[in-house]
């Protein structure tokens, strides 16, 4: 198996269509246990109370917000290098995902900001960086929707994308040195000796891994949409063209 | 080379070419955000250096659908395409003009702009410097925005949100060297990271705007 297989729309659609409704209902059935487990049956946390609970939306959707991108970017490297089809149109159906978890990250942060920062917003440099990764988004998806011809729209998107998380990188690094921040550090690195404690850590994880689930699945849909679209405006050419010959 | 870029500056500086509109766009900038604020000259010294830059920024970005989209509706681009000198040169060379006669004249302007808004005495200096060193890298980004843009009629809205984003860096580390300036600390440190991104860019841009080009010209 390998994922030039898939650079045929056909193969891709028969292979991921059996998967997305498992996708889905694996996805929602670990988000459901993950949600429960993490808003009714784990403490309040001794400083934060209740409002720590927001964490099981939070982080996850602020890790796909950025994976999302890192996914596109792939996505974007696969189409550019070798022309893979699928490849661009996963990256054109992921930038909807990756804004909406953006802004799920910005909205989520604003809600838990507001009763233990005293506010909704500051200018802290992890929030003005997704701030800026959200208009890297919108950049994104404008173009995209700008060019008629599919193929040239991959094309310049990709480029886009590419030059975007250059970009994004150097605005990410350009933030931590203008302003001192609100925002704790990493708490969940693999490699920190100091993490969130297990009983914060176990639910979140699992809501972790659904929300990654949940997007695999809504990504395969997605783009099988984009394929199916592509399929229509193809045959809606081919009538056309014939009825002009007759 | 050589050619293309008095081409382009000729064409820019002749009648309707919109040599000094940049300007002209700068100093309203300067003159309305006093009229948003409040003439309380504490707080204009205070947000002086960023208001230029913020300026500078703008007004650079005013003219940058000029670089391509003339020659792309004319048929100049194509011809210069195939033309035996290297896509990348031809960025570059318009990327050039295009500082020439909206950065020079920006950071040569921004002192008396800096006075208006009643900036530190020794921010002057590290204002113009600080221009001077950043401009090329906003003028070779857009170069590479507005090659993006080309193929798409009224792109100018696009072209600033696709291009807003990535001066992000630049903005903050040249406006961080005014305002250091005007506090009487080290400049080096923003300086140096923005003579590094300028480079970087110019080093880097042309071959991803060139990429570009040959694919909207394909």
């Amino acid at each position: 198996m390998s994922i030039w297989e898939y650079a045929n729309p056909k193969k891709f659609t028969a292979t991921v269509t059996p998967i997305i409704p498992w996708a889905f209902a694996i996805g929602l059935g670990a988000l459901a246990v993950g949600l429960i487990w993490g808003f009714f049956f784990t403490p309040d946390d001794y400083r934060q109370g209740s409002t720590v609970k927001i964490i099981y939306l939070h982080v996850p959707s602020a890790f796909l917000a950025i994976n999302a991108w890192a996914m596109m970017l792939v996505a974007s490297l696969i189409w550019i290098i070798r022309r893979h089809h699928v490849s661009a149109l996963a990256a054109k159906a992921a930038a909807p995902v990756g804004v909406t978890m953006t802004l799920i990250a910005l909205a989520t942060g604003a809600i838990w900001g507001q009763p233990m920062w005293g506010t909704w917003w500051a200018w802290d440099p992890r929030l003005t960086s997704f701030l800026i990764l959200f208009l890297f988004y919108l950049g994104y998806i404008a173009l995209w929707e700008a060019i008629p011809d599919p193929d040239t729209a991959a094309d310049l998107t990709s480029i886009l994308c590419i030059v975007g998380s250059i970009f994004a990188f150097l605005s990410r690094y350009a933030a931590n040195y203008w302003a001192q921040g609100l925002h704790q550090r990493a708490s969940l690195s693999l490699d920190a000796e100091e993490n969130v404690a297990d009983v914060f850590w176990q639910p979140l994880v699992l809501c972790m891994v659904a929300f990654t689930i949940l997007f695999l699945a809504l990504i395969l849909l997605r783009t099988r949409t984009e394929i199916a679209k592509r399929r229509i405006a193809a045959l809606e050419l081919r009538a056309r063209r014939s009825e002009v010959r007759i | 080379m050589k050619a293309l870029f008095w081409r382009d500056i000729r064409l820019a500086v002749r009648a309707g070419g919109g040599f000094g509109l940049a300007l002209a766009f700068f100093l309203i900038v300067v003159i309305l955000v006093p009229f948003g604020v409040g003439p309380e000259r504490a707080v204009l010294t205070r947000i002086a250096p960023g208001i230029v830059w913020v300026a500078a920024l703008l007004a650079c970005l005013l003219s940058l659908d000029r670089i391509f989209a003339l020659d792309h509706e004319d048929g100049t681009l194509p011809l210069l395409a195939t033309a035996p000198i290297p896509l990348e040169g031809v960025v570059l060379a318009k990327a050039a003009a295009h500082w020439v006669v909206t950065g020079v004249p920006l950071t040569l302007a921004a002192p008396v702009f800096g006075f208006l808004l009643n900036m530190e005495a020794g921010a002057y200096l590290w204002l113009v410097i600080s221009l001077a060193i950043g401009t090329p890298a906003l003028s070779m980004i857009g170069a590479f925005g507005a090659a993006l843009t080309i193929g798409i009629k009224r792109g100018g809205l696009l072209l600033s949100l696709l291009v807003l984003p990535l001066y992000v860096p630049v903005l903050v580390f040249g406006a961080d060297a005014v305002r250091r300036g005007a506090e009487g600390l080290s400049v080096a440190t923003p300086l140096m990271i923005l003579a590094a991104i300028t480079m970087g860019v110019l080093a880097a841009m042309p071959f991803a705007a060139a990429a570009v080009l040959r694919i909207n010209l394909r």
